[in-house]
């Protein structure tokens, strides 16, 4: 693909009318008829157990159809493992209505169906429920000295490389060094769309489930196991997302329920969750970070050592990277990483954009930043005479890394050459100026995808796979890698997603989706086009015969040599000379693990921010940030660009705005609402800016692409902390940035 | 949420009437705020009065000199006025530095009056609430209180009142118009607003079924010399930790005639004509300024995680007289006010 069509050019959304339009329908939009509605029940309380549930006296209110509690349950699967769904933690998983047992606050402990909305929702305020209180620890401050090491953790997750060289000791020595706590705690993802799911009873207990879910098939293998239906009666659909950002890896409870109801009161039942218990479930955990850095004479790194205590349920063992990056960003011989969990009595934490790698992150980068002001050194010289050449932890070299180019470029565009490097050098009125940086690395992964193409006739192409658009451009990139590959107009070309009746993929997460559903669009239009080709050999006159496929290009409507393109044949005519209303197949694309396994495959970034700081009152204003990307292939800059933006907004909020304050008093977040859980508006959004760093792997997949959902937020934070050091020369070690931290 | 009846009145004495007739009724206006408190649970009428059909929405010049501003006008229309932005641009600075330009288009003069607190506990009916449920306890105090009270705060009560146009109307001591069952009547500004004290339920002073039909504002605007200062966490769409309305009258250096109220620091907007005789005579300096600002906190206390709104308040009362004295604002210049 030395010359491209559609890969790489900027592409508006193909799903882009439909959204705005209101002709793309959400899970919680669909009507079916005659259908129940669902409300749920949320604990008051942190940790107990349920005495009594008046349902009776609901149940008296004409039009409610039914009280679903542990009271009355029907028997479901037995087993743990059958409500394990594919990307769970190590543990047991939360079981909704199973038992008693209340283990967290806001748990989902009853849900009242009824014939309306408004219905359900006046009989849950109203229906008496009587606990037992216990006692419920939900400070992780508490459990300082109770962390442990987490067993087998979920799927993705590494635990620490252990020690190399002589960390303390190289410390201990260090011609500089620095040690401090950094923290933050929890926080929501609050996507737009509230979880919801539409069960239509299709009769004989065959449903269609819609449902806000980041991978419909996670779901269908969840709900099929536990309610003992087969794949073929249980489709899981999910065509448009408003937001996930993890929130939808794993099967919301909102699902579970909708499906309860449906197969016990036999009718369509729909399930929506309200704002408020958009915090009942996983979140990016409260965690409590250490690091000491020291540095050699020359400026090198003596030693790293980084370790992390973060929070997760009773019940399951939730695990992210949160240290390792940090024996991978850097040179260096002398590392020490722990990782730690404690338990609390929460819901169990959940992936949540660039999940641990936004929170080390911010740790290390803040460090660094503090180390090369202890040390002297300007911040982006001291990353450089640390440049990590390969990744020290697994001995590899990296399959393509141009984060050197990416502090280079942003550095010569932000202008970091302005910056006085003593702490509250600069001004504007009564504001102070401060410039800051950091970067990041994320993970370049392929998983195992499976996708469908059916040529017509008419010369159009449609392509399908399980996967989901949670906002990122999928449907966009696929329809660009399809046309790129079949040489059709972008106009001939549809992607479909969101159904289990598609091939399966993976969720979507970890930035893979381009990488892994990607990879296997290419490779089914490939397929298609080997068809083609032959179809268009037995043309009479052809003027391919004899060419192997990799002697032909797909460009234009037309597959022509190579080497001669003005022998070509139209595909159309293809198409209707062999007689064929249409060609379909479906194939899936693997990780060329023999490829890959000899390097280390990564995403990096570096991003340079300015502050202004009242100087008296302490509020932070983000005056402009410039995120420079290295991220193999980018497929196609607007979405991608589109992506980073989104992720420099969130970095903001993460610095300066978004925490979920939790009273212990009660062991209940007080903020659970958008209007007190605060993100940014656009009146906080100034200047950003990405620029992409391009970078050719042939390592990483057959596209060269390495995902854009995630890197944009590392560093961001940091940066931005670091920008608020050099502005007011105050170091906030604790996020987020509230202006009473500056005062 | 409950069950409720709904009626819409076309004039003054309908909606008095019909609100008087049903037990446990209520006023609904734009609903920005009292479709929130139902559907959380706080608040459950049985009734409900619209009132957007009163002809409620003129705003007009008063027989005094002053304006009239109809209880059903918009903020959004209150804010963009001529006769306001021209006569008295602190409201019109006041009002567009609250909720968002949505809200603002739909929430009515007399319902911002008639907000209710903001505080987490009192929306979250699994904590205890004087509030909400008198007698339950007061979950802020000892629990976070961030964005709390630190003046005027009871045993019972620590909320604020979360209004920014309501700190401009104390600072230009309009007057409140009511209607009710008994008849019309008026309540100066700073009456209006209660503070909690052993009844944190009752927010203000209106009779049971009173309707507030409009405010007049007096003939004194303080056009030249005024500053709405509100900081909060972020931008928009985010309640003051503290604000400052701050109004001043020069003859030359001198100040001739001051106001100052604060807003995010009490359960009503906070105004202390203490202070502002602080101000009154004296020359328009920092040492002036701060003088009045340290009499403003000197009753002040924090409740934990509230502490540093006393120095912000102190800080911010100085450089809202400053930018008042220097006659740095102007009517609509919303980033100024956003971004101190």
């Amino acid at each position: 693909m030395s010359t491209t069509n559609y890969i790489g050019k900027p592409t508006s959304r193909v799903d882009g009318p439909a959204k705005v339009t209101g002709a793309a329908t959400y899970a919680a939009e669909f009507h079916v008829p005659n259908m129940a509605y669902g409300w749920v029940v949320s604990s008051p309380i942190a940790k107990g157990r349920i005495t009594k549930v008046h349902a009776d006296e609901v149940l008296a209110i004409p039009g409610v159809l039914e009280v679903f509690s542990h009271e009355n349950v029907p028997g479901l699967a037995w087993f743990d493992r059958n409500y394990k769904d594919d990307v769970a933690p190590g543990g047991s998983p939360f079981r909704p209505l199973h038992e008693d047992k209340i283990k967290f606050n806001q748990q989902p402990i009853a849900l009242v169906v009824a014939e309306t909305l408004e219905l359900a929702r006046y009989a849950s305020s109203v229906l008496r429920i009587d606990y037992e209180e216990e006692a419920h620890e939900t400070d992780i401050e508490a459990k300082r000295d109770e962390g442990f090491e987490p067993g087998r953790g979920k799927s993705g997750w590494m635990p620490p490389p252990p020690p190399r060289g002589n960390p303390d000791k190289a410390w201990e020595e260090a011609e500089h060094h620095i040690e401090h706590e950094y923290v933050h705690g929890a926080q929501h993802h609050n996507p737009m769309e509230m979880y919801g799911a539409t069960v239509e009873w299709r009769g004989d207990k065959k449903l269609t489930v819609y449902d806000k879910t980041q991978g419909v098939v996670n779901v269908q293998n969840y709900l099929t196991k536990i309610f003992g239906l087969s794949k073929d009666d249980c489709r899981v659909i999910n065509q448009y997302m408003g937001g996930g950002f993890g929130s939808g890896l794993r099967p919301q409870y909102s699902v579970f329920l909708a499906v309860l109801a449906s197969l016990e009161l036999k009718r369509s039942v729909r399930v929506t969750l309200t704002r408020q218990q958009m915090f009942s479930f996983g979140h990016r955990p409260h965690t409590l970070q250490y690091v000491k850095l020291g540095t050699n004479p020359d400026g090198t790194l003596a030693a790293i050592q980084h370790h992390a205590l973060h929070e997760t349920s009773q019940f399951e063992e939730y695990t992210e990277n949160v240290v390792n990056w940090s024996g991978m960003l850097y040179q260096c011989e002398n590392v020490k990483l722990g990782y730690q969990l404690a338990k609390l009595d929460v819901f169990t934490p959940q992936d949540m954009r660039a999940p641990g790698a936004a929170t080390g992150s911010f740790a290390l980068e803040v460090a660094m930043d503090e180390m090369a002001a202890a040390a002297g050194i300007d911040p982006i010289d001291f990353r450089i005479r640390n440049y990590a050449e390969e990744d020290q932890n697994a001995g590899k070299p990296f399959s393509s890394k141009r984060l050197r180019d990416c502090y280079h470029q942003g550095a010569a565009k932000f202008g970091w050459e302005k910056r006085n490097p003593q702490p509250r050098s600069m001004r504007k009125g009564n504001r102070l100026v401060g410039y800051g940086m950091a970067g990041g690395v994320w993970d370049a992964t392929q998983k195992k995808a499976a996708a469908k193409a059916t040529l017509t006739a008419d010369g159009k192409l449609q392509v399908s796979s399980a996967t989901a658009d949670i906002g990122t451009g999928t449907y966009t990139i696929m329809t660009q890698i399809a046309a790129e590959t079949l040489g059709l107009p972008l106009e001939a070309v549809t992607f479909k997603l969101g159904d289990t009746d598609m091939p399966e993929a993976p969720v979507q997460g970890g930035s893979w989706t381009a990488a892994s559903v990607g990879s296997a669009v290419k490779s089914v239009c490939e397929a298609i086009g080997e068809k083609l080709l032959k179809l268009a050999q037995k043309m009479e006159g052809s003027p391919l015969k004899g060419a192997s496929p990799d002697e032909v290009e797909f460009v234009n409507g037309q597959i022509r040599l190579s080497n001669n393109p003005n022998e070509a044949v139209v595909i159309r005519d293809v198409l209707q000379a062999s007689g064929e209303t249409r060609l379909e197949t479906d194939t899936s694309a693997t990780p060329n693990l023999l490829k890959q396994a000899t390097h280390s495959m990564h995403s990096h970034n570096a991003v340079f921010v300015e502050v202004e700081v009242d100087e008296e009152f302490g509020t932070v204003h983000v005056t402009r940030v410039l995120n420079a990307v290295a991220a193999g292939r980018i497929l196609n800059p607007k979405t991608a660009r589109s992506q980073v933006l989104g992720s420099i907004v969130w970095g903001i909020s993460m610095a300066l705005m978004e925490e979920t304050i939790m009273d212990h008093q009660f062991g209940r977040y007080m903020n659970h609402n958008y209007s007190e859980y605060h993100i940014p508006v656009q009146a906080d959004i100034n200047d950003i800016e990405v620029l992409f760093v391009e970078e050719e792997d042939d390592v990483v997949n057959p596209l060269g692409v390495k995902g854009v959902g995630e890197i944009g937020l590392l560093g961001v934070a940091a940066a931005i902390t670091n920008a608020v050091y050099h502005a007011t020369g105050k170091r906030v070690r604790d996020l987020p940035i509230y202006l009473d931290k500056l005062l | 949420m409950n069950p409720f009846t709904y009626s819409s009145a076309t004039a003054v004495e309908d909606a008095v009437r019909d609100n008087a007739s049903h037990e446990g009724a209520a006023y609904i206006g734009g609903g920005t705020n009292i479709l929130d408190l139902m559907k959380e649970n706080v608040a459950r009428p049985t009734h409900l009065v619209g009132l957007n059909k009163l002809p409620l929405t003129a705003i007009e010049p008063t027989p005094e000199g002053g304006l009239r501003l109809g209880a059903l006008a918009t903020n959004a229309d209150t804010a963009w006025n001529e006769e306001v932005k021209r006569r008295y641009p602190l409201l019109n600075q006041a009002i567009l530095a609250g909720a968002s330009p949505q809200l603002r288009n739909m929430a009515t003069n007399g319902g911002n009056l008639m907000q209710r607190t903001r505080c987490y506990y009192f929306y979250d009916t699994a904590t205890p609430c004087n509030k909400r449920e008198p007698g339950s306890g007061c979950g802020a105090i000892g629990g976070f209180n961030r964005i709390h009270a630190i003046l005027g705060a009871s045993e019972q009560c620590i909320a604020t009142h979360p209004s920014d146009m309501c700190i401009a109307l104390a600072a230009l001591a309009a007057t409140v118009r009511v209607s009710g069952p008994n008849g019309e009547r008026t309540i100066p500004f700073e009456d209006f607003h209660r503070l909690p004290g052993n009844t944190p339920e009752r927010d203000n002073n209106l009779e049971p079924g009173e309707l507030i039909t409009g405010l007049d504002l007096p003939a004194k605007g303080f056009e030249k010399n005024f500053s709405y200062l509100k900081l909060r966490d972020r931008n928009s769409y985010a309640f003051a930790l503290v604000s400052v309305a701050a109004a001043l009258e020069l003859d030359g250096d001198t100040i001739k005639d001051a106001r100052l109220a604060l807003g995010g620091v009490a359960h009503k907007p906070w105004r202390d004509q203490e202070a502002e005789n602080l101000l009154k005579g004296q020359p328009a300096t920092p040492e002036t300024f701060a003088r009045a600002a340290a009499k403003v906190v000197e009753s002040a206390k924090g409740y934990g995680s509230n502490n540093f709104k006393i120095e912000l308040a102190r800080r911010a009362i100085v450089r809202a007289l400053k930018q008042a004295a220097e006659g740095s604002q102007h009517a609509s210049d919303v980033f100024l006010n956003s971004n101190p």
